[in-house]
């Protein structure tokens, strides 16, 4: 089932009385989500993405615009008969009620023709449970369970009755480092298998990177960019996307143009051929520098660190907007670690360009 | 280890007095009255040990109304004022605009002086030869005739004291049920919507369980508070109710010592045991029932 967003848009008045005009948490999301995708809505707290998962659910209404499951229009549909999964960040777990009868609670609910019989209600949520792992687990209370176990139990619920699309709001800030990581593949994984169209809603670029086949990366309600999740890493439509993806995050520097030539500070450091001249902000990746003795650019060396697999080279250039780059570069390519200045080259796919005042990206 | 026991007990040695003083001894006290047979305040006489004050109180007529009238009471009003306080709790939760308005108007009663309350019923309900009293009124209204209500037929009469219980125990419960039902997380609701589940089943599956330990709270004092019932009786009918066919329990205790027919201790105090075990057995039973429905 494709989600297909119509200029959707969600205002609130605003909470501070004085001020009349109002807060706009989705603004004009005009796009599709195709059938049987994983989709990530990506953007820091505060922009909207839980609203606009709101919005789908029909949770809340949209304030203007259209949206359509497939080809039916729901703008105006109740959340009881849009047929969503929706897994909330706190999981929302009956307290009152064992695994099982949480799971089988969208079941009963099934009235007139659906009605299924208790048999086929236990079955059908124990074939959710399997999915997710937990069948020996149905007795237990909510309270019983691990914080992993809950998510589980959440996302079995939201998929028992079969959903045309599935909703998950921050499905993992509420777990531990490791299990975020497994939770996360076991996402992918239950997507993979059902097929269900399901929308992941997160804070974290490297959960959404990880796992969906497209990114949506908003911003105080605006979508930034769309696209796969390495197309929007390696091009990234203007300065706001560049920094947010990525970690560690990207460098960004004060550059300028100059007679088909990028100069960060004294330094030429790259070729720019069709770039018109003009002072330009510069991203460049951790990954995007190559330590090598006469490269171009001039950095003072602060400090490495080592971490298994890559080292970071951290240090510091006049023309940086942070105190500190950081640079990650092959554990075989380190150079002595004692100097006092350390040289780059930059690989060109790894720098980006962006105007100064609109912060759009500059092609070069 | 020995000396932090000592001081433990030296902390509670307050307590333990004053609830020895003042309930174990008196408890132990009415349990031994309740078996000397005509036990004498003045010259602290009996004369005898028996169960004759048992006897006695089983078989006085008057303890027997007192009885009656007392579980009509209980049986009535428990329900009828948590099912009603509970319905106009969801009912406010369920509203936004005027609902600081409504709760102020139904926690009312609860501020209002007894007295005031009184005069209300009064107005609402006595029949004097000057006026019929509001409900008279309006049974006039509908053709029906008039009834007196404070001194005529008996259902009359237990209807009013019903009616009164009700209003005068609705404001605590409404306010227990409505800051209830505020605490339940909204977050349940809207798991529940999104599952296409209805309200009434939004309310019977997830409302009822999540604020069940306040309700069961409130039908166990609701059910301890009627059989206490007694100074309601005496604001609507007056000290005499032995002849207003209208005494509760507590009523009756309360004449045997000190009223009219009083100066009867022993049979006062047996009368006391008796409500005693009542209370106990349906605190137990409500106990016993609440363990399969209500979730903590």
């Amino acid at each position: 089932m494709k989600i297909v967003f119509e200029h959707l848009t969600k205002r609130f008045p605003n909470r501070n009385k004085k001020i009349h005009e109002d807060v706009i948490a989705v603004d004009d999301f005009d796009f599709t989500v195709p059938d049987g995708k994983l989709v990530g809505l990506l953007g820091p707290s505060g922009c909207g993405k839980s609203t606009a998962l709101n919005l789908i659910s029909g949770l809340l209404m949209p304030t203007s615009g259209k949206l359509y499951f497939g080809d039916d229009d729901v703008t105006k549909l109740p959340p009881e008969h849009r047929g969503v999964g929706l897994v909330f960040q706190s999981y929302a777990l009956y307290p009152h009620l064992t695994v099982q009868k949480n799971i089988m609670f969208p079941l009963e609910n099934l009235r007139g023709a659906d009605r299924l019989t208790k048999a086929e209600m236990e079955e059908r949520a124990l074939a959710a449970a399997k999915l997710v792992q937990i069948e020996e687990l149905m007795s237990r209370k909510p309270s019983e369970l691990s914080g992993g176990q809950q998510q589980r139990v959440a996302i079995a619920r939201a998929l028992v009755k079969m959903p045309k699309v599935l909703l998950l709001d921050e499905p993992l800030s509420n777990l531990d480092a490791r299990l975020r990581l497994q939770t996360r593949e076991e996402i992918r994984r239950i997507q993979k298998q059902t097929k269900i169209t399901t929308i992941f809603v997160t804070h974290d670029q490297e959960e959404a990177m990880s796992i969906c086949d497209m990114i949506v990366v908003m911003k105080n309600g605006r979508i930034h960019q769309i696209g796969k999740p390495q197309e929007v890493y390696d091009t990234p439509s203007n300065l706001f996307v560049a920094k947010f993806l990525g970690t560690p995050p990207i460098n960004v520097f004060h550059g300028t143009v100059k007679g088909g030539r990028l100069y960060l500070g004294d330094d030429a450091v790259l070729e720019t051929k069709n770039v018109p001249d003009q002072d330009v902000y510069v991203g460049i990746r951790p990954e995007g520098f190559l330590p090598k003795e006469d490269g171009p650019m001039h950095c003072v060396h602060e400090r490495t660190e080592v971490m298994g697999r890559d080292v970071s080279i951290l240090a510091s250039h006049p023309a940086a907007l942070t105190d500190t780059i950081r640079a990650i570069i092959d554990a075989e390519s380190r150079t002595a670690t004692d100097c006092t200045t350390v040289n780059f080259a930059l690989r060109p796919t790894k720098v980006h360009l962006f105007h100064k005042d609109t912060e759009e990206r500059i092609c070069f | 280890m020995e000396k932090k026991g000592f001081k433990a007990w030296l902390y509670l040695l307050p307590a333990f007095l004053f609830l020895g003083v003042f309930m174990i001894y008196p408890l132990i006290d009415v349990f031994i009255y309740s078996f000397e047979e005509g036990y004498n305040f003045a010259s602290q006489t009996f004369l005898g040990v028996g169960t004759y004050n048992y006897s006695y109180v089983l078989h006085d007529p008057y303890f027997l109304q007192a009885l009656k009238n007392t579980f009509i009471l209980v049986v009535i009003t428990v329900p009828l004022s948590t099912g009603l306080a509970l319905l106009i709790s969801v009912m406010l939760s369920s509203i936004k605009p005027l609902r600081e308005l409504y709760q102020t108007v139904f926690f009312l009663p609860y501020v209002t002086n007894t007295l005031a309350v009184g005069l209300v019923f009064m107005i609402l309900f006595k029949k004097t030869a000057y006026s019929e009293g509001m409900i008279n009124l309006l049974l006039h209204l509908f053709g029906a005739p008039s009834v007196d209500f404070i001194d005529g037929p008996y259902w009359a009469k237990m209807f009013v004291l019903c009616f009164y219980t009700v209003w005068v125990v609705m404001p605590f419960k409404i306010l227990i049920l409505t800051s209830a039902l505020a605490s339940v997380n909204p977050v349940y609701y809207n798991a529940a919507r999104v599952d296409g589940t209805s309200r009434f089943r939004i309310f019977y599956k997830i409302t009822l369980p999540m604020i069940s330990p306040m309700l069961f709270y409130l039908i166990i004092t609701g059910f301890i508070g009627a059989f206490k019932a007694y100074n309601d009786a005496v604001a609507l009918f007056g000290v005499n109710l032995n002849a207003a066919q209208m005494n509760t329990l507590v009523g009756y205790i309360y004449d045997m010592l000190y009223g009219n027919s009083g100066g009867y201790p022993s049979y006062a105090s047996a009368a006391a045991i008796l409500l005693f075990t009542v209370v106990l057995t349906i605190t137990c039973i409500n106990l016993l029932v609440s363990r399969k429905h209500v979730h903590y």
